[in-house]
């Protein structure tokens, strides 16, 4: 792991670089003929969440990723990777319909979470989220979700539902960004980079909590200084998962998603703990 | 009426400062318990504490059903002494050692005498068995952590197994922040147990009470075959502060009402606390009466 000794707050910094791969970079070197599908059906095209149907070293299956743009025009039209409600119901009208065609979802969370806004409340935001988690749960398909960036809330778990979790070595899931945490719990948004080192957010310590299954090596110094060798290390662990995911049988694999979110949680429950 | 309300406020006003007077002869000052009065977050009415309870903590003036413990909430809905909880003595541990959190969870169980911020167990409602979980937003505004998502997912799974249908009442600032990403877990594991209740084709009610927000909104609360708010609740995904910072522009009174979920399209109805146990019972026995249609 020689990225083991970076602070939390380092890992920050290098995902915030301007030359941090999105994965319109990671796209073309990881899938071919890939095709871009559109819209939910229901409402609109989200910008923030891109989903289609591409080949993994031959095989089909269909991606859906959110957007963090690499300039300010494309910013704008992924608004900063920010979903609202239509990119959440893409994403689960395209995981159906892999359901229905056998293939397996890969899903790629980038984002600062969720949008907040009038018209995200309108749209059923909250809704939106809460769907994607129950009908990802029982999802007859295999799901692999991957980490690229920035894990951040009920945004990215909306993609995270899965069979396994990958996180690329510099990324961060946290319930909250450091700053909203620092703002909510201390009262004092200054104190970001304290929250962030510690609050339990980087690929080691959620694989310690049980919530990360395999740590996808970046380049050294980060995924900018070498996308390729970074977009190589995500398809070796695509092809190796859904390789031995793909082999067992729908239901025992169910089972185990449901497990591996069903484990998580810490308490205590004799009577006498309170004592 | 208005002058009614000032009789009743003037008269308790007087009678605690007599009770005082009889206790301390020499202060000068007068401490004003400060839940004799309640503010309406809603209307800003200034009501009688004691009137707000015999109205069932509704408001008198605009009917904002205000937020109520949940031993109460389990006292308006469920029949008597038909309650039997589960996991009553859960407590959570530390995941992120967050600093002072053990402390801080002693002196709420010891202020509340709740362990966490929910209560589960099943009862009867008017003669009909269901599954109940019932949020209270005085433990650390009933955020969902380790606790609050095992003993639903618990709830959820004993459901599941007794073939019964489950009525939660939902109240939640969102995914408790101390607990990190165990938390936001608890958002999958809880939504994951409401979909294979779902799938075993059982009847999953939920109540939406003051406040229903945040992770809560986005996970179990919204899964519900049929979603019931209480009038003029807030219902959201986020903070009304971190909109009103997102978009630079103060945002209407009824936004995020139940109201205004009813209007969107995200709740089914509105129901008042008057009516609760009734509907609630007609619903429930609307999904378990297997009753084939009557010739005349």
């Amino acid at each position: 792991m020689s990225m083991n000794n970076i602070t939390p707050w380092k890992k920050m910094e290098i995902i915030r670089h301007k030359n941090r791969p999105t994965i319109r970079d990671y796209l073309p070197m990881i899938f071919e003929d890939f095709y871009e599908m559109h819209g939910d059906r229901l409402y609109g095209d989200d910008g923030a969440i891109i989903g289609g149907i591409g080949r993994l070293r031959g095989m089909p299956v269909t991606i859906i990723a959110e957007v963090k743009g690499r300039d300010l025009n494309e910013n704008k039209q992924s608004n900063f990777a920010m979903p609202h409600p239509e990119g959440y119901r893409k994403a689960l009208r395209l995981a159906k319909q892999a359901e229905k065609f056998k293939r397996p979802v890969i899903c790629f969370i980038d984002t600062p979470g969720a949008f907040c806004g009038i018209e995200a409340e309108k749209r059923g935001q909250g809704e939106a989220i809460a769907r994607n988690l129950f009908e990802f749960m029982t999802l007859k398909t295999p799901v692999v979700s991957v980490v690229l960036g920035e894990g951040g809330s009920g945004g990215a778990l909306a993609l995270g539902v899965c069979d396994e979790l990958g996180m690329l070595s510099n990324s961060i899931y946290s319930v909250i960004s450091p700053r909203g945490f620092a703002s909510i719990l201390w009262k004092d948004a200054s104190r970001e980079k304290e929250a962030c080192n510690i609050m339990k957010i980087t690929a080691e310590d959620l694989t310690e909590l049980q919530i990360c299954d395999a740590i996808i090596e970046e380049s050294e110094g980060g995924a900018h200084n070498d996308p390729m060798m970074t977009a190589e290390n995500i398809e070796e662990f695509l092809v190796k998962t859904l390789k031995e995911k793909m082999q067992i049988d729908i239901d025992v694999l169910l089972n185990q998603r449901y497990t591996k979110f069903r484990k998580i949680g810490e308490f205590e429950e004799s009577a006498a703990a309170e004592e | 009426m208005l002058e009614d309300l000032f009789n009743v406020v003037t008269t308790r006003f007087n009678s605690v400062v007599k009770d005082d007077k009889d206790k301390k002869e020499s202060k000068s000052t007068v401490d004003i318990p400060k839940d004799l009065f309640f503010k309406c977050p809603r209307c800003s009415s200034v009501v009688v504490s004691e009137d707000l309870d015999n109205n069932l903590g509704v408001c008198p003036d605009c009917g904002y059903h205000s937020r109520i413990s949940a031993v109460r909430r389990l006292a308006m809905v469920a029949d008597k002494e038909s309650f039997i909880e589960y996991d009553k003595d859960m407590i959570s541990k530390n995941p992120i050692d967050f600093p002072e959190y053990e402390e801080k969870q002693a002196k709420l169980r010891e202020q509340t005498g709740l362990k966490d911020a929910v209560i589960t167990g099943e009862c009867t409602i008017r003669g009909r068995k269901c599954v109940i979980g019932i949020m209270d937003s005085r433990y650390m505004m009933a955020s969902m952590g380790s606790v609050v998502g095992e003993k639903l997912t618990r709830a959820f799974e004993k459901a599941t197994e007794k073939r019964l249908p489950i009525v939660l009442f939902t109240a939640s600032g969102g995914a408790r922040m101390q607990e990190g990403m165990v938390s936001l877990m608890q958002m999958a594991k809880t939504s994951g147990a409401a979909a294979r209740h779902s799938e075993a084709g059982l009847l999953y009610i939920t109540v939406m009470t003051d406040p229903t927000t945040g992770g809560v909104t986005a996970s179990f609360a919204s899964l519900g075959d049929i979603i019931i708010a209480e009038p003029k609740v807030l219902i959201g995904f986020a903070g009304r502060r971190v909109i009103e910072g997102t978009i630079k522009q103060r945002l209407p009174e009824d936004f995020q009402s139940a109201e205004f979920l009813l209007e969107h399209g995200f709740v089914d109805m509105i129901v008042d606390r008057k009516s609760m146990r009734k509907t609630l019972s007609h619903l429930i026995s609307l999904h378990t009466d297997n009753v084939e249609v009557k010739d005349r």
